[in-house]
């Protein structure tokens, strides 16, 4: 176990680095990060051959990427077009984006997990059907539209019921928040409800197929058929005994997932307008700020191969068949 | 059927063991097989040459009759397939016959109390007066045919790569498979909005959408035809068609790939849906197809701001791009089914 759980983190490892090649030459070599200056005629062309220099555009790209991987190890990430660091942004955005994440998958996760263990006892009625259309209307239903579509179509007419606004639509939090925790916190909520709604919408769908049909396969199994035989209660066979290793496949689909997660999320801040790692990805993307952009595909590869490597170690943990030679 | 019994391995023996497994052989053969060489005849015994073509041939007939009679016997699926190809065959005509074209600037505009859908205008104008109509048929017309040449080229990128290093194994699959890993460590739509913006300043019509899309999303078929490569490249019919001298291209491309279509038809249906989904998505953020083009992702981001006033700029496009998807969602759920009625559904 301990030989596989090294070798995978190596294989981690080499992943990560030649993701950070990958992405730091496709962004380096997706435009002059300088274009705007160079045609503004007001700027001297001392100052862009010092910005040239000070952003290193005019080095060879190995040195250009040496340089910019052993600073990022360092949580040095460099400096932004506008000339400011990079770093602090980026974990200030993060943690609005990372908040949101985690909240919407736990709850996806519990959402999921249930309505695809219903839908495999009931097999065939209702709720099974009924779950089953839900899960694919949502499956088939863009983030954007979705988000825009609770944003104008259920957010506003209860807000206009109520008389006051609960759901916020845009923003984290209402600019001067101010007051006791609990208004302040209250307002968060507000201001999340929405988003976080959206992202669950969208991620549990699939889980919920993947682990309806886990299920249904660890019930036509000889150890439930075996558990049944024996006479244990109902309630034990399904939790003990199918529930359990219904589980192993479906952890390891949501931790494989989480790429999907975060792309997820770049749509939910742009529609809701938050100020998270997304928006701060796309508006570099427009800027054609390239340290930005390096730094947001970093951060979300070092995230997925995380989960990738845990998601790996979780199906050996799991699943005691599992033998790792 | 009782010849076909009798020639399988220990099959009569004890009786209460024929009894029992006398529901197998069909079962088994309609989840596999797609005419294998070396197969055991199916009815009368005249296909039972070891790698005969025309035997071959009239097994693989014979299944893909029995797969279009269960999809046809699906009716979800083929009222799905029916709408989707209204969809697909009505942009092209009524973008070609309505009397407004996309770029057509009409005499009404979208502005309080008007511009609303008419009989003049059955999806209503926007702010500048285009027809919304025409847009629309516009927009599904580019979605599809980018969705479409999206699944041609990541399907066969990634039965081409799933194939390689699920036959030589050895150096090819894990540099492969690596490689595969390497493109899913950052999220699919963070690499594509790098690309769609480079994209986007050399043109923005949907051809470098469809083409960007389709080299990235090859991932999941790659996995999926590896590993049944991995399984099938271990059969005896594979051993016999060594034996007899073929070479490793004839194998996978005569062998090997016929067995493994039924999962790639399947998922390339599902790239499709998957595709709408994406180059929406990218048109929306403006990383996508640019203006003038139009696309569905375009209309639903241009529209979002009036969705509440001009319920039309929002509702039309987008009720097109999920009846589009879901229709394809359908059409892949019934075709999965129709390959492998047994299978219980797994979405990837």
């Amino acid at each position: 176990m301990l030989s596989y759980l090294l070798r995978r983190l190596a294989a981690s490892v080499v992943i990560l680095l030649l993701s950070s090649m990958m992405v730091f030459l496709m962004v380096a070599k997706s435009g002059d990060p300088l274009a705007t200056l160079r045609l503004n005629p007001h700027i001297p062309k001392a100052v862009i051959a010092a910005r040239s220099a000070q952003l290193h555009l005019n080095d060879p790209l190995p040195k250009r990427y040496w340089i910019w991987i052993s600073n990022a190890i360092h949580g040095n990430f460099g400096l932004t077009i506008g000339n400011q660091p990079v770093a602090p942004q980026l974990w200030s955005h993060m943690v609005v984006t990372l908040e949101m994440v985690l909240i919407a998958t736990a709850i996806a996760i519990v959402l999921a997990i249930t309505i695809g263990v219903l839908s495999a006892i009931r097999q065939g009625r209702t709720f099974d059907t009924g779950a089953a259309f839900t899960n694919y209307l949502f499956i088939s239903i863009p983030v954007f539209v979705l988000g825009l579509v609770l944003k104008e179509f259920v957010a506003i007419p209860i807000n206009s019921a109520i008389g006051h606004t609960v759901l916020y639509t845009i923003g984290q939090q209402s600019p001067n928040l101010s007051g006791g925790f609990f208004s302040r916190f209250g307002n968060y909520a507000g201001h999340a409800v929405l988003p976080i709604l959206t992202l669950i919408l969208v991620v549990y769908p699939s889980w919920s197929i993947y682990q309806r049909s886990s299920m249904l396969e660890a019930l036509d199994s000889d150890y439930v058929r075996l558990a049944r035989a024996k006479g244990l209660r109902p309630s034990r066979v399904l939790i003990r005994h199918t529930l359990r290793n219904a589980l192993i496949p479906v952890t390891t689909v949501i931790a494989l997932d989480f790429a999907a997660i975060l792309g997820g999320a770049i749509l939910v801040e742009q529609v809701f307008s938050w100020q998270g790692m997304g928006t701060w990805f796309l508006g570099g993307i427009t800027n054609l700020d390239v340290n930005t952009v390096q730094a947001y595909l970093l951060v979300t590869a070092f995230f997925i191969v995380l989960f990738n490597f845990i998601a790996d170690i979780l199906y050996g943990v799991l699943d005691p068949r599992i033998r790792y030679g | 059927m009782a010849e076909h019994v009798d020639l399988r391995p220990g099959g009569r023996t004890p009786p209460q063991v024929g009894s029992d497994r006398a529901g197998t052989p069909p079962r088994r053969k309609a989840r596999r097989g797609w005419g294998k060489p070396g197969k055991l005849p199916v009815a009368g015994g005249e296909s039972r040459h070891l790698g005969d073509e025309h035997g071959l041939a009239g097994d693989a007939r014979k299944q893909w009759q029995i797969v279009l009679r269960r999809f046809v016997h699906q009716p979800r699926a083929m009222i799905s397939l029916g709408v989707f190809a209204l969809l697909g065959v009505g942009s092209v005509v009524a973008g070609a016959l309505w009397k407004y074209s996309y770029t057509t600037l009409t005499d009404q505009i979208a502005a309080p109390g008007q511009g609303a859908p008419s009989w003049a205008h059955p999806f209503g104008v926007d702010p500048i007066g285009h027809d919304l109509f025409a847009q629309v048929m516009q927009g599904t017309k580019e979605d599809i045919q980018t969705a479409l040449l999206v699944a041609v080229i990541s399907t066969a990128i990634g039965t081409t790569i799933g194939a390689l290093a699920g036959y030589f194994r050895g150096m090819v699959d894990p540099v492969l498979m690596r490689f595969t890993d390497l493109i899913l460590s950052v999220p699919l739509l963070a690499i594509l909005a790098v690309l769609g913006n480079i994209a986007a300043k050399q043109s923005g019509s949907w051809l470098w959408v469809a083409i960007i899309i389709g080299v990235l999303a090859w991932t999941y078929v790659a996995r999926l035809v590896r590993a049944d490569f991995l399984s099938l490249r271990e059969r005896d019919f594979v051993e016999a068609a060594r034996a007899i001298g073929a070479s490793n291209r004839r194998i996978i491309v005569r062998h090997l790939l016929p067995n493994a279509l039924g999962p790639i038809i399947v998922n390339a249906t599902l790239t499709v849906a998957n595709a709408i989904l994406l180059e929406s998505t990218l048109s929306y953020l403006g990383l996508g197809i640019q203006p003038p083009q139009v696309s569905l992702g375009t209309l639903v981001a241009s529209g979002q701001g009036d969705a509440t006033t001009f319920w039309w700029l929002f509702v039309f496009p987008a009720a097109f791009i999920v009846v589009m998807i879901l229709c394809v969602n359908f059409i892949g759920d019934g075709l999965r089914e129709a390959f492998d009625p047994r299978k219980t559904r797994v979405r990837a």
